[in-house]
């Protein structure tokens, strides 16, 4: 699985330039496409919802609209922290799986710039042999000598099945007696 | 450059562009020189705004949003931060696309594109090329041709009996007539787009539900025709060509005749006269197109309004494009072009449903064909009968009477922003920062506005209420019908149809309450010999009531037949495998077996539906809108199933309790009662299932802190109070730390992440901008009770 997906990004390389937003996770940066990006808030209280992963944090109040929050540190299986004043949710829009467009929310540690990243940039994921996971990045891209990893948002979000709540079973009817 | 003319865009298109625009407006307001503050949101709605440009915006609009990115590439290029200028700039653009935008939704000549900006654009491919090429397609207009005499089909409404059903028809086809040639504008620019051809579609076979429903057979034939067609094409069989599209326009308009007379008749235009407009040849073309064929050479795509008494005034066949309000010139591009037809097309601005001009017959009241007996309530009969008078009366006035058409769509956003308004209000009202202002100007304006708030809340969702007459009274058409085809005396007995609920469950309401009413009869009602050798008047009864109940709608539909038989029903779920033989059920439990899945598969397919739907489609179809369904029944005596509805979709009643630190909703309609409660009251099967006494019964108790992890404060069950919530036929008692209160709430969906998950049905927004959770109180009922406090995911730990 994983010299497939290090083929795959090494052949897409070349679709990937363009913008991307930074934001840090502890001592590393990461990008995602400007395309997703509908607006930054700050960290604000989230209404948590029962019996969901760990990185999903719940849901807030986005002006009127309920949108899901993810924690992208627990995604990653990083050590949590303490929020800082610094603490950022970057509001994406994503394709939803019904054709849909939906709103979501990722937490970040910091945002960082907006920058331009050329095909020569741009070099496929390496291999880490399974840990950390690379399925949900893109590439890596080094600039002003910093490398900065960058996430298929859309994968991170839309994945099937990590979101699923074991099934409470739901009887067809009243007769379960 | 002005804006193409022609119809590239709708008027939805400039309402989503002027509705970006403004949100642009907003987001421009908060930029600093030298920040990157809003650049994002710019950025995105820039993006949004090119999008529309690529649905063949008009040139103006395009050029302008080029220019936009230009710009906006040259910030995120060059400072990634607004310098002065480029606000300035910015706000100059915003000006002028608000022009252009109003401009072009009053159809006058828009604003030029400044020349400095033009010029950024120069390499751009200008567009004339495009515009003419659609002036090209705009241009072929409706052929329309009289037809030699053909074998007409023709029939004669019951305007008397079916006033109300007709309307409703006549109004829904006239949509659904323009949906199909919205849709056929479409397929000639994308031939392939499948949600066209499932939207054309849908509306014919829509329109051969109606017309089948009103035994309207000429029209429900066509419609089948055309339905078939489309049905092939949706399913690959056959691809969209020029032929197809013909034949969709021929019968389009055909339908649109038809309807059109109808909708004469409904003004009281000589009411009952037959109606025939000739199908034969468009059949034959519909039927040509299906199998590949050319069509016959001689006939093109005209319809010629053949009425019988009277000569076709020819504004009827000219008024085509005026009944398509929007810009639907219904483009037949003739392919083998006539030249007859230029001069009828005299651009003869007609009104649509205005009488013909020489049709003004004084209305004589023409007996209606065959008065089968009605059964309906002798109110609803007399106004029935005193309204074609009254209606004709009403020279030319529109068959829509006061009412003004709008989208649901727009109602839907009004009354969730309305809602917004009055949380904005109470957290407004509720600041504590502005409660401590301690001037009475303040608090007199605040109270002002909590009065105007409360009221518009209260405007906006009456907007959304309709009586539940409307759906009954199908149902007396439908009791009927059924009553005749069966050798059944029926009647029908409407109670309530005052009651106002929510259109969209109206709406979805009709399908279960047609298959409901159908097994009344079908199976519930005895013949008139078995009834009166079992002491019963020969006259069956099926009443159907609507009231306000517990905080909802109770709709009730009640015969006096041999009412279920238990004892067949279980013996039917074992053979089928459904329950097990000596499951030891009791009564009510049999009775819910009919709306397991695979339970009723008799249904015969039926000529309105297309195919029968069991009782577990009606069970889904109320579940989704958080309804429920409760059946009682006594063997030989009759059977009653009601129905309990929330009043609105939108909005639910809720019982706002707290558990730890978290706020949940509870939905009032499910909850049957609270209590604080006392020592004793909770009791433990195996020391760990825990149960508390409800009025004499046990009922098994879910903490629901532990249970949804938060850290409840109420260790000791007798500090809680227990929340009563029913589902079906079971209760449980949750035990919650505290009731806070009781609350309407605007119900908001969760998004996709949590689509998966049924603990929560949705979020509220609540007076402090606080989202809370309301929880699907059947998942919690019929939940495994040793479920209970396991914490589920293997990769989590606890959440936040």
């Amino acid at each position: 699985m994983n010299t497939s997906t290090a083929a795959s990004a090494q052949s897409s390389t070349n679709g990937l330039a363009g913008r991307y937003l930074t934001f840090s996770l502890g001592r590393d940066s990461y990008g995602v496409p400007v395309l997703n990006v509908r607006e930054i808030i700050r960290l604000c209280p989230i209404t948590p919802v029962p019996r969901m992963p760990a990185y999903v944090k719940g849901v807030i109040n986005l002006r009127g609209t309920v949108i899901a929050v993810l924690d992208l540190r627990a995604k990653f299986e990083m050590p949590t922290v303490a929020s800082g004043d610094r603490n950022c949710i970057i509001v994406v829009q994503i394709q939803g799986a019904g054709g849909g467009k939906t709103l979501m929310g990722a937490i970040v540690d910091a945002v960082e710039e907006v920058v331009n990243l050329a095909a020569g940039d741009i070099e496929p994921t390496p291999d880490f042999g399974g840990s950390p996971d690379v399925q949900y990045m893109l590439g890596v891209a080094t600039i002003r000598g910093g490398v900065k990893t960058l996430l298929n948002i859309e994968k991170i979000f839309q994945e099937d099945g990590s979101l699923v709540l074991t099934p409470v079973s739901k009887p067809a009817s009243s007769i379960e007696a | 450059m002005s804006s193409s003319l022609g119809e590239p865009w709708t008027a939805e298109n400039i309402d989503s562009a002027l509705s970006l625009i403004s949100q642009m407006a907003e987001e421009l307001a908060f930029v600093v020189p030298d920040r990157d503050s809003g650049l994002l949101a710019i950025n995105a709605l820039t993006m949004d705004l090119e999008q529309l440009a690529e649905l063949d915006g008009p040139t103006g609009f395009v050029a302008g949003v080029k220019v936009l990115r230009v710009w906006i590439d040259a910030i995120l290029d060059g400072p990634v931060s607004f310098s002065a200028d480029m606000i300035e700039k910015l706000g100059n653009w915003h000006g002028w696309m608000s022009s252009l935008l109003v401009a072009l939704d009053q159809d006058v000549a828009t604003p030029p594109l400044p020349a400095d900006w033009s010029a950024l654009l120069s390499g751009a491919p200008q567009a004339p090329a495009t515009a003419s090429q659609r002036l090209s397609s705009a241009d072929a207009a409706p052929v329309a041709q009289p037809e030699e005499a053909q074998p007409a089909a023709s029939f004669v409404l019951d305007i008397d009996a079916d006033q109300e059903l007709l309307r409703e028809f006549f109004s829904e086809s006239v949509e659904l007539l323009q949906d199909i040639e919205q849709g056929v504008l479409v397929l000639e620019e994308k031939p392939g787009d499948k949600n066209t051809i499932n939207s054309i579609f849908r509306a014919f076979h829509t329109f051969k539900g109606g017309a089948g429903f009103l035994h309207l057979a000429a029209l429900g034939e066509l419609a089948h025709e055309l339905e078939t067609l489309l049905d092939a094409v949706r399913k690959g069989e056959l691809s969209i060509n020029r032929e197809i599209i013909e034949a969709i326009l021929a019968g389009g308009d055909a339908l649109k005749l038809f309807t059109r007379e109808i909708g004469d008749q409904l003004d009281g235009v000589d009411p009952g006269a037959p109606i025939s407009v000739p199908t034969q040849h468009i059949l034959k073309r519909v039927r040509a197109a299906l199998r590949g064929e050319a069509p016959a050479p001689a006939s093109s795509a005209a319809v010629a309004a053949a009425k019988a008494p009277e000569p076709v005034p020819p504004a009827v066949v000219a008024e085509v494009p005026a009944s398509a309000p929007a810009p639907a010139p219904a483009p037949a591009p003739a392919p083998a072009p006539a030249p007859a037809p230029a001069p009828v097309l005299a651009p003869a601005p007609v009104v649509p449903v205005a009488a013909p001009v020489s049709v003004v017959a004084a209305p004589q009241p023409v007996a209606p064909l065959v008065q089968v007996p009605v059964a309906k309530p002798a109110a609803a009969e007399s106004t029935g009968a005193a309204e074609p008078a009254a209606k004709a009366s009403r020279e030319g006035g529109g068959s829509s009477g006061g009412f003004v058409k709008l989208d649901t769509e727009k109602l839907d956003s009004l009354v969730n922003l309305v809602g917004e308004l009055v949380i904005a209000q109470s957290m407004v009202v509720q600041n504590p920062d502005v409660q401590s202002i301690n001037s009475l100007q303040l608090l007199r304006c605040l109270r002002q506005l909590s009065r105007v708030t409360t009221e518009l809340q209260r405007n906006a969702m009456s907007l959304r209420m309709v009586p539940i007459r409307n759906l009954f009274q199908k149902m007396g058409r439908l009791v009927r019908d059924l009553g005749v085809s069966q050798n059944k005396q029926v009647q029908l007995v409407l109670e309530g149809e005052d009651t106002e609920l929510d259109r969209n469950i109206v709406e979805k309401m009709g399908d279960p309450l047609i298959h409901m009413i159908r097994n009344s009869v079908d199976h519930g009602l005895e013949g008139p010999d078995e009834r009166l050798a079992n002491g019963k008047p020969a006259v069956g009864t099926v009443r159907l009531s609507a009231s306000h109940q517990r905080g909802g709608i109770v709709i009730r539909i009640q015969d006096d037949g041999r009412g279920l038989n238990t004892e067949r029903i279980l013996a039917k779920a074992v053979e089928r495998g459904l329950v097990r033989p000596n499951a030891g059920l009791s009564e009510s439990e049999i009775h819910a077996l009919i709306f397991l899945p695979g339970f009723s598969t008799a249904e015969a397919i039926t000529d309105l539906s297309g195919r029968g739907v069991g009782m577990d489609v009606v069970l889904g179809n109320i579940e989704s809108l958080r309804g429920k369904v409760e059946i009682e029944s006594v063997f030989g005596k009759g059977t009653t199933f009601t129905i309990l509805l929330p009043l609105t979709l939108a909005i639910i009643d809720g019982l706002l309790v707290a558990v730890g630190e978290d706020r949940y909703i509870i939905p009032t309609l499910s909850v049957r009662e609270s209590f604080r409660l006392r020592p004793g009251m909770v009791s433990t099967v195996h020391e760990r299932g825990e149960m508390v006494t409800v009025r004499g019964k046990q009922t098994p108790l879910l903490r629901l802190g532990r249970f949804l992890g938060s850290t409840s404060k109420t260790t000791q069950a007798e500090d809680g109070i227990i929340v009563v919530v029913e589902s079906g036929d079971t209760a449980r008692g949750l035990l919650v730390d505290e009731l806070i209160g009781k609350q309407e709430v605007v119900i908001k969906s969760l998004g996709p992440a949590f689509e998966r998950q049924n603990l929560a049905a949705g979020g509220a927004v609540l007076g402090d901008g606080w989202v809370a959770l309301i929880l699907d109180v059947d998942t919690l009922v019929k939940l495994p009770i040793e479920n209970r406090a396991s914490v589920i995911h293997s990769q989590t730990g606890t959440h936040s």
